[in-house]
């Protein structure tokens, strides 16, 4: 790999990386059985290059904002790419937001470009909020050729010969800004600078190597801090290859490993159990004499990778375990959600390490990992080179909020100074997680301090985010808490929200009043919906400011209440 | 081609029996992700029974923001 070291910015990095393996894979795009693309280092330098001349031609400066909206692809790669050579900052955004939402972080992030599919494009460009975007221009990826743009450009033609002049950044300039939550409450853009990436994928890839060779299939969206990471900036630096998938459908995505010989791939929680239920299915049809068999397979594979994993010995133990997953893997990564101690050693003992791990897109990408010396299914690993963890105010078992401290830490989060002063103190990351360190170093996480849920597909769901919803029923105030931040339950499964009702004196909770709630409730998507109501019979702390004192509250309710007492919505 | 009635009416059969739910509990404007008690890996396969059945391409991306049948059915129809 590039010697990380010697750079200043993700943009020189991933110069060199492209003139250093010309003649490598560095992508695949496939859709369902066809493939539709495959460009070597040079072949996408040829793709990047016109496309930043372009992007200087029509005046992004040094420092102004530049937002992808995009499912994984070629596109979003070679965009992100030309905008970094110019010295842009990029915003990726979650594809999976509504057109509102995606104005409103473009608003919000102060974007003056922006590339996007052109599907997505049609929907923002529906949104009565359109109208008042701050766009300067907007460049739209595969429109059909009839297509009304509503003034965007088709990314296809928005190219322009001869090289930009390329613009070299510090490691302390902004190369991101990464919402990690706020859409409809308080946005919470990280800015991350070009030496928090760099610092990142050189830890990391010090533990989890790419090489030319290694194909990394790019299941999470490429938005989200894990594959920003590890399905772009790690496999480019070392001359890897990544994989894009056009559909997600299961059946496609297990076609891929076998076509592809993937060797790393990252997967949610969510997935990983999916994945684990179609095995355990798979088992369960064996006729008694093959499952006896794979049975005593598993059980010598264990007694063989119980102090390392031994991923060749593993291939010839459980040879049609290992080749139903292309037989090359040599790794599933698993992060960004709480996933079972359980799950985690099936794999493990079939020969598949899983490299589970804990971060935060405040903290650029991960911050712990398991390093496999030996495997730990109860912990989300040791800290990175370079990260010190603190245990804040540990209670009698040693747990307590994790501070982190590390050079891939965000500078702050934008337009946002009180929110950043209370997050990073004196250098260190507050998570809002409580864990617990062990004698060898792991990191065991327990619950959440601060007042968020995370579904099991890796989505951060904060309360204020959704407040909105319920804007307008018939009680007096409201407010909605994770239930864990009520009553901190110390765990990490099945994590619900709350909605807290103060009623006006005399008033009755009628059936009309819930019949609302539950409509409001059923126009959020699935993953950020309330689970329960509390009623509450005093009025709701408040600051001067007369926002809500959430903890006093929460306090209060955990003093009085007892979590059976939350009515189902 | 069929009409968006028809084209609702033989989602909503493929629904039942793709996930063995009684067909006379599922109604148009339902949330299938809470009727069917499915997730968004299993909607995505029921896209794909959809697809041989109306003999479509759909993209992921028509699933994007939709959670329920007639909605569904809008998107379908507009590929027939």
């Amino acid at each position: 790999m590039l010697d990380l070291d010697q750079y200043s910015c993700l943009g020189a990095a991933l110069r060199d990386a492209l003139d250093r393996w010309p003649n490598e894979t560095c992508l695949i795009e496939a859709d369902r059985d066809r493939e539709r693309t495959r460009l070597t280092y040079s072949d996408f330098k040829q793709v990047a290059t016109p496309l930043a001349r372009a992007l200087q031609d029509a005046d992004l400066n040094p420092g102004d904002r530049c937002a992808i909206i995009m499912t994984n692809q070629s596109k979003w790669l070679a965009s992100a790419y030309a905008i970094f050579q110019i010295g842009g900052v990029l915003v990726p955004l979650d594809y999976k937001l509504s057109a509102e939402e995606h104005l409103q972080l473009l608003a919000h992030s102060k974007a003056k470009f922006l590339i996007v599919e052109y599907h997505l494009w049609r929907a923002i460009t529906q949104s009565p909020e359109f109208k008042s975007h701050r766009l300067k221009i907007a460049l739209v990826t595969e429109a059909p050729p009839t297509a009304q743009l509503n003034g965007g450009y088709r990314w296809e033609e928005f190219r322009r010969k001869g090289e930009p002049n390329v613009v070299a950044r510090s490691r302390d300039d902004w190369a991101c800004i990464v919402y990690s939550s706020g859409t409809g409450g308080r946005p919470k853009g990280c800015v991350l600078t070009h030496g928090n990436y760099l610092e990142q994928c050189k830890t990391l890839t010090a533990w989890y190597p790419f090489w030319p060779g290694v194909r990394y299939l790019s299941i999470l969206p490429t938005n989200h801090a894990i594959d920003f990471m590890v399905g772009f900036i790690g496999p480019f630096v070392c001359g890897a290859c990544v994989v894009h998938l056009r559909t997600l459908r299961p059946e496609f995505v297990r076609d891929a490993f076998v076509r592809y010989k993937i060797t790393y791939v990252t997967l949610v929680p969510m997935i990983v159990k999916n994945l684990e239920r179609g095995v355990r299915a798979n088992f369960d049809a064996l006729p008694g004499w093959k499952r006896f068999l794979l049975d005593r397979a598993i059980a010598l594979n264990k007694a063989f990778t119980r102090n390392r994993p031994n991923v060749k010995l593993s291939r010839k133990l459980l040879p049609s375990v290992h080749r139903a997953f292309g037989g090359e893997l040599l790794a599933l990564i698993t992060g960004g959600a709480f996933i079972d101690g359980a799950t985690l050693q099936f794999f493990y003992d079939l020969g598949i390490p899983i490299a589970n791990g804990y971060g935060l897109t405040e903290a650029c990408t991960v911050l712990t990992v398991n390093d496999l010396k030996p495997f730990r299914a109860d912990t989300v690993g040791k800290p990175l080179p370079g990260v010190e963890l603190r245990i804040l105010n540990p209670d009698s078992e040693g747990i307590g909020e994790v501070a982190a401290k590390s050079l891939t830490i965000m500078s702050h989060y934008l337009d946002d100074p009180e929110l950043t002063a209370e997050t990073i103190v004196d250098g260190w990351l507050l998570t809002g997680d409580l864990g617990r360190r062990d004698g060898s170093g792991h990191l065991q996480l327990f619950g959440r301090k601060k007042n968020m849920v995370v579904t099991a597909g890796g989505k951060n769901i904060y309360p204020e985010d959704i407040e909105n919803t319920f804007d307008g029923i018939a009680v007096k105030e409201y407010c909605i808490c994770a239930a864990n931040y009520l009553w901190s339950k110390r765990e990490l499964q099945g994590e619900k929200l709350i909605l807290i009702l103060r009623l006006d004196i005399n008033q009755n909770f009628t059936d009309t009043t819930r019949s609302e709630i539950q409509s409001r409730n059923q126009s959020l998507p699935d993953f950020k919906r309330v689970a329960g109501y509390v009623l509450w019979d005093k009025d709701f702390p408040r600051t001067a400011s007369m926002k809500i004192k959430r903890d006093d509250l929460a306090a209060e309710i955990r003093n009085t209440v007892h979590p059976s007492s939350v009515k189902e919505l | 081609m069929p009409t968006e009635v028809k084209t609702l009416n033989e989602i909503l059969d493929l629904a039942a029996t793709q996930f063995q739910v009684p067909r006379e509990k599922l109604s148009p404007d339902d949330d299938f992700f809470k009727t069917l008690k499915i997730d968004s890996l299993q909607a995505l396969s029921l896209l794909t029974r959809l697809e041989q059945h109306f003999n479509v391409e759909l993209p992921d991306y028509e699933l994007q923001g939709v959670s329920d049948f007639r909605t569904l059915a809008e998107r379908i129809q507009a590929r027939l």
